[in-house]
Parts: structure tokens; sequence; C-alpha cells
């Protein structure tokens, strides 16, 4: 047996939340992969005789005010929130992780220059920035993801040019400097591999607040557009609804919080690898 | 105090360049703001009379220092959509969204300082353990989303506030400061958790250093390690993070506005971005960065005091 | 001689591993009043997790101790913890190898150095801790003691922090002082001159030193009884003009041995 399967094997018995975290998202990914080509109802068909019913067999997640089945609704709800969520991390973590190591690696005048600006979107709560961006572009799910990536540019940045700061004065890289490696090569042959565990857990961590960030903005209104809904926008719909169908308000709102969950694990599993 | 300075010099640095971002966002847009502002049907002579009146056909650069000059003077436009200054609308619901932010931050500091205390001393323990899963999932729940479920139990179950039932500081300041606690709380949960998380993490790390062992060697107690020692190193890394946190609560605040129908900033700026009012938009950014920069300042201000070891090559 | 510690059959045992490691094997040792005894060994001989136990401060739960540590008529092992702590940073000092990372970095000189006595002397005065603090303080060679009591550790060099290190440890006149590679993480200048200073300590004051080193020419400057460590075991022990001329251990001529030998006789 390898070592990598070894390593494996023994991190997933010693390692309880990287279990929980591969389990939870596991069974998400899948129930979405589902839903690309199957979902119980069509997610967007109103039925004026079944609204705001409660969970039944026929209705696992119950139905809305407008008749429409809820579970047809969360797992189409939650391939938005996962794509949204993979394109964020996506933008945010190459442009990041490009500026972060130029920055880090030359130094200098570049360097401070950049991180000013960087440190000036920092300054500003993500969720704010999306929303500044979000009002210059207009409102839909292709600018939401446009806005949330822009926004989490500055984290992966800050954190890849910390760990090339780290990097770049260890012996490999003289080594590899004397013997006259290219600076591009350096930085992506010989430094980025090396911090690819702090980048994956942050990449995971990322997710997570992805998730959270497009769950918020959609519940503000800014998110994708009906009849289709994300799951922060369903949860705004269903708000004035709690008394009466808690079902519609829970169902989507737990799914948020086991996607995060299961992210949260994740990056809380790959940060303690062994 | 050259540290003080150094740190006050780069906070203004910061403001001029989120200024610039916030002012080029606004400014690069397409759409004629003389127009927004008359409406499509206005003749093509007013409309240029108007942005002569602007200054809209000045060079950027001259826009833009008028615009940030009259703004450091309090003020700061007028509204495309009212006619009206913008300070004048914003003015009076600052106080909604600072109290709430302020008594989120309260909250959690109140909250997770014990909390982190008491789950480092039991490292390991069964309340320990409990707390850490209950904390982890804390953390995946949107404020909103508890929010939701605070309105429920807190306000339709037990009955402890009206929802939608705000009172503003003017009226009642004790009922808008009861009605405001439980919006507050909604914004504080995954903070709290945080915090917990991260002071145990530095908790335990410092107990293990190597000054930990000389306090133990002169007769120390357990608990006089942990509070005359470890407990101020240990608040350093958490320090920093409460004042990012303190910042996102007032931003936090924008969502959780919505959830509880308060009429603070959040629904201006909110309606302001889909009537593409600008005046506004920028007026409420800065104002949000300016709070989030001078809370940064003020982070670095305690740092100073609780590490002597910061700032010492300024000075 | 008058006899204040006396270890017998101490044995230390890990066990964060699947079978348990032995850290220390029937260590005895005798201190008398005024005495320095040293231990010397390579790392890993169990000199300095000997010096911890006598020190109280093995309180892993991974970790099992037995034999007997008898102090002052108690057992440092069995007895009270509350017994325990009224020894440690007044009975018993100790100072550790790395003075960079031993002091607290956010509290002020004074503060540490008169910590000693806000535990165990309450009845001190405010105004008498600082004036033994500044006292304390110049006697172990800081000259500029008034100001040092404002300073924080950053802004020493590793050999003042060792010296705030010893105020500290001494401040309550201890009745003996361990001393787990004092100098180890020094420049060779500062070296002897916290050799010294240990000396001049023992001989004013009257505390019985028991110095660890892995340095053998150190202990031969400094101890009447050497104990010679290999493996958690004692290999050797005796006084230290015996032990150095007359090595009867094989590692122990092997340590002798290892010992750079100034050639003065000759040119370059």
């Amino acid at each position: 047996m390898s070592k990598a399967r070894q390593d494996l094997k023994r991190n997933i018995k010693e390692n309880p939340y990287l279990l929980s975290g591969a389990i939870i998202t596991g069974i998400m990914v899948l129930v979405i992969i589902i839903g690309i080509f199957w979902t119980p109802y069509d997610p967007t068909a109103m039925n004026s005789a079944d609204k705001l019913q409660g969970m039944s067999l026929r209705h696992p997640m119950g139905t809305d005010n407008m008749g429409r089945d809820v579970l047809s609704r969360v797992m189409y709800g939650s391939r938005i929130t996962l794509l949204i969520a993979i394109g964020t991390v996506a933008i945010g973590s190459v442009v990041g992780t490009i500026i972060g190591a130029l920055t880090g690696y030359f130094g200098g005048m570049f360097d401070e220059v950049t991180m000013r600006i960087i440190d000036a979107l920092f300054a500003f709560p993500s969720i704010l920035l999306a929303l500044v961006i979000v009002s210059v572009f207009g409102t839909g799910w292709i600018q939401l993801l446009i806005s949330l990536g822009i926004a989490f540019v500055p984290s992966y940045a800050r954190i890849v040019r910390g760990e090339v700061l780290r990097c770049r004065n260890m012996d490999y890289v003289e080594n590899a400097r004397l013997q006259g490696v290219s600076n591009l090569r350096m930085i992506f042959v010989h430094i980025l591999p090396n911090i690819k565990g702090v980048m994956a857990s942050s990449i995971m961590i990322g997710f997570n607040n992805a998730v959270l960030a497009e769950a918020g903005l959609s519940y503000l209104g800014v998110g994708s557009q009906p009849p289709y809904a994300s799951l922060g926008k369903m949860l705004s719909d269903a708000q004035q609804y709690m008394f009466t169908t808690p079902s519609y308000v829970l169902c989507p709102g737990i799914v948020i919080v086991l996607m995060v969950l299961g992210f949260a694990f994740l990056g809380e599993g790959i940060s303690r690898w062994k | 105090m050259k540290y003080i300075i150094k740190k006050l010099g780069m906070m203004i640095v910061t403001l001029l360049v989120v200024s610039i971002c916030v002012f080029l966002a606004f400014n690069v847009i397409p759409g004629d703001p003389a127009l927004r502002m008359l409406g499509t049907e206005a003749s093509p002579e007013l409309v240029e009379q108007t942005r002569q009146q602007m200054g809209l056909n000045d060079p950027l650069l001259v826009r833009y220092g008028r615009w940030f000059i009259a703004f450091i003077q309090g003020d700061f436009g007028t509204s495309y959509n009212y006619k009206v200054p913008v300070k004048g609308m914003v003015i009076s619901k600052i106080p909604i969204t600072l109290t709430m932010a302020v008594i989120a931050f309260l909250l959690t500091v109140l909250i997770s300082i014990p909390l982190g205390i008491f789950t480092a001393k039991h490292e390991n323990g069964v309340l320990d353990r409990i707390i850490i899963v209950f904390n982890q999932i804390i953390m995946a729940i949107p404020p909103f989303f508890s929010g939701i479920l605070i309105t429920f139990i807190f306000g339709m179950i037990f009955r402890l506030f009206t929802p939608g039932g705000f009172v503003s500081y003017t009226a009642n300041f004790g009922k808008f400061l009861q009605y405001l606690f439980f919006p507050s709380l909604a914004i504080a949960l995954p903070k709290i958790a945080m915090t917990v998380k991260m002071l145990r993490g530095s908790l335990i790390d410092e107990a293990g250093k190597d000054y930990a062992r000389t306090a133990y060697s002169r007769g120390n107690k357990t608990d006089g390690v942990l509070y005359r020692h470890v407990l101020k190193n240990a608040m350093i890394p958490v320090i920093t993070f409460l004042g990012m946190a303190l910042a996102d609560m007032v931003a936090g605040s924008i969502v959780i506005e919505q959830v509880f129908s308060i009429p603070g900033i959040s629904r201006i700026l909110l309606t302001s971005i889909s009537n593409r009012d600008y005046p506004v938009v920028e007026a409420i950014i800065m104002g949000i960065a300016i709070i989030v920069l001078l809370v940064n300042f003020l982070v670095d201000v305690i740092y100073r005091i609780v590490d002597p070891r910061i700032g010492m090559e300024d000075e | 001689m008058e006899i204040i510690l006396d270890v017998t059959d101490l044995h230390i045992e890990f066990h964060d591993h699947e079978s348990p490691e032995v850290a220390v094997e029937d260590f005895d040792l005798m201190l008398g009043k005024s005495e320095i005894v040293g231990i010397v060994g390579e790392s890993g001989s169990g000199k300095s997790m000997s010096a911890l136990a006598i020190a109280g401060l093995l309180n892993r739960k991974s970790l099992t101790k037995s034999g007997r540590i008898m102090f002052d008529g108690h057992d440092l092992l069995t007895c009270d913890r509350k017994v325990l702590r009224s020894y440690q940073g007044d009975e018993i000092s100790i100072i550790f190898q790395e003075p960079m990372t031993s002091l607290n970095p956010v509290k002020r000189i004074g503060w540490q150095v008169e910590e000693p006595l806000y535990i165990h002397h309450p009845e001190v005065t405010k105004a008498e801790r600082k004036q033994r603090a500044i006292e304390m303080l110049r006697a172990v060679g800081l000259d500029n003691a008034e100001d040092v009591y404002f300073m924080y550790p950053h802004e020493l060099s590793g050999g003042m922090r060792q010296r705030v290190m010893i105020a500290a440890a001494m401040i309550g006149n201890p009745k003996i002082l361990i001393a787990d590679e004092p100098t180890t993480a020094l420049d060779v200048t500062v070296q002897a001159q916290i050799v010294e200073l240990l000396k001049k300590l023992n001989k004013e004051m009257g505390t019985s030193i028991i110095f660890i080193s892995h340095d053998l020419s150190l202990v031969n400057q400094i101890c009447q009884r050497v104990i010679v460590m290999q493996k958690g075991n004692i290999v050797e022990s005796g006084r230290t003009v015996d032990v150095f001329s007359r090595p009867r251990d094989p590692y122990t001529k092997k340590l002798i041995a290892a010992i750079p030998k100034i050639d003065l006789s000759e040119d370059r």
C-alpha cells in the first residue's frame, strides 16, 4: 500500500473533522448532482391547491406560498449556491494567489502600492464590497459571482504573500536561485507547491465563507432573480410564513447550515492533516 | 508616540485609497447622472446646463478633489431620487446601526471571553467537547437565519419582543434598546463562537510556552498562571480578531436590519442601490469605511498598550 | 554536612507512545547545604527531567513517577500540591536554558522579579518589594537596576535576561537553586560571567545549586561533586576532582576527552 493511502487512512481514523466534513459535503454534492437530472417536481411549477403544505410523503420538505415543491427548489437553489461559491473561490484564489505571489516575491515599491490597495479593500467587510460591485454591475447571479470573487481576492492575496515571504529566504529557494532558475519558474515550481497545505485549508474555509456571503446577499435580493432562487432568497421569501409553515423556512435554512458545516469541517480537517 | 503617528498616517493613506476606489467605482458607471436627476424627457439643453452646474464636465481628478473635500467637510452630496442632501437622509439612521453593532460587540466580549477561558481550562473535558461541537454549528448558521429563528423563538413563542415593532431611539430609548438586543444577538452569535474557538486555542498555545513553566516554578496556582501570565499574552491575537469582528458587525447589520425590519442604514442603502442613487450609496459606503478604519486604528493603539514589543523599532 | 535534599530511586516514565519510554531510572542525589552539584550528560540523558521533577514541574498526565524526593520532611513527589507550591519559587527555585522565552514578554521585569515575594510573602509591602527587587537586580550584576526594573524582556540581551531570571529565582533566598543548562543559549563570554555570578551567590547567600550542563569544563569550574548521566541512568558520580582525574566509566572518559584543550606551548 502506498504511503499516501496509509496517510489518508490514518488521518480519517484520527481526524473526525475530515471524515464528517467529507460525508456531509459528499451527500450535499450528490443531491445537487441528482438535482441536475431529476427533481421530484418542476422547481418553478406552481400549484394553487397545494400552498404552504407541511412536510408529507408527497412533499418531503413541504410546499411554498405558491404551491411549489420546496425540496425541488432546495435542490435547484443549492446548485446555484454551490456554483457561486465555486466561482467565487476560483476567482478569489487564482487572482489572489497571483497577486500575493508576485508582491511577496518581488517586494519593493510594487509590493508597497499593491498591498496598500489590498489593505484598503480588506478594510471593507466583504459583504459591503460585494454590494458596491453589485450596485455598479447590477443584480443577478453572474454579477453576484464576480462581486464576491473580487471581494475574496484580498484575503487570499494576504495569505499567499505571507507564505511566499516565509519561503523566499529558505535554503532550497536560495539553492535554486544559485542554479539560475528564472523568477516565474521559481514562484510557480519551487515556492507555490510548498504552500499547498495552507492553500487547501484556506480554500475550504473560502467555500464556507462564500456560501455564507452568497446566502446573505441573495437574502438581500441582489443574487439570482425569480422564479429561480438560491437558498438565501428562498429564506427571505419564506420568513413571513415562519409561524404557519415552519418547514418552508427551516428546510432551506438547515441546508445552508449543512453546506457551510461540511466545508468548515473539511477545512478544519485539512488544517489538522498530519 | 511615533508608532501612533505612523499608524494614523497609514490610516489616512488607506482612507484616501478607499475614497479613490469608491469614487472611481461610481464614476465609471455608464449613464449620465444629470439625465438620472432630470429624467429621460428633459431637453438636451437643460441636461447640458445641469451637467455644467453639477461640474460633470470637469476632469475626473478635479471632480474627485471637489467631492472628497466636500465629503470631509460633511457635505455628502444630493440624492438623485429625493433631491435632498444625503446628510439629512443618513445621519438620523447612524445611531441605530451603531447601537446594534455596539450591543453585538459587548455581547461577544462578555460571553466569549469567560467561555473561552472555561473551555481552555477544561481542555478535552466533556463540557469542552460539547461547546466545541456547538461552536462549529453556530459558526455555520448565517446571521439572517439565526435572526429568523430568534424572531420565532423569542418574538413569537416567548413574546419577549414584538417582531416588526421597532421603536425609535427618539421615542423611547429603553424600548429601543430592548428591541435591538435581539438583532444584536443574531449578529453576535457567530462572532461569539469564533472568538471562543480562537481564545481557547490561543490560551492552550500560550500555556505551553516557557514563561508559563517559569510562572509555575514560582509557586503560582493554575489560576495564577492563567490570569496573571497567560491571559494577557493569549488576548493579543484575539484583540485583532475582535477589531475585525466589530467592523464586520457594522456591515453585518445591513442584513440583520432587513430580518428585523429596522429602518436603519441598510434600508436606505438597499433602496439606493436598486434605484442607482449613487450619492447616497457613496456616502454610506464611505461612512462605513471610515468607521472600519477608525476601529482598526483603535485596535492598533490597544495593541501597543497590551504588547510592549509592538512598535519598538519606531521609538 | 547537613543534607537538605535527598532523592532516592527516582524513576520517570513517559506514556506518549504505545510502549512506555523510560526517561530516568534509579536516580539518586544527596545535596548538602551550600553545596554545588553538577549533573552532566548529553541531551536525552534524563538530566533535565530529573531537575524538573525536583522542581515539581512534571505534571503531565502521560507520565508516571516513582521514588522519593525528600525536602524539609516532605516527599515532593507525593505531598499535597499546596505544600509543593509553598516551596516552589521560595525554597526551591529554578532557572532555564532559554532566557529569551522563559520571561513573560508582556510583563515588566520588576513585576516578574517580585512575583515570588508577592506569592509567598504577602506581608511584604509594595515599596519594600520594589526595594528588594532592585537590590536583587543589582546583586546579579545589573548596574542600572532602577531602569531595568521598568523594562520589558525584549529590551534586554540574553545574558541580561538570564541575570533577571536568577534575580527572580533568588529573591526569596531559596535553599536550592536548580540551574538547568543556564548558559547553553548564551555567548561564551557571557557564559563565564553567569557561572561566576552563580558561584558568588552560592558563597554569599549559602544557596545550594544543582548545576545541569552538557559542558564538562563548566561543571569542572563550579561544582564540588558531579553526576554523569547516560540514557536515563547514572553512570558515574563523585567528587569533581576525582571524576576528572580518574574517570572509571568509558562514557565519562569519552566526555572528558571531548573537552577542547588549549595548548599554550604551540605557536600559532
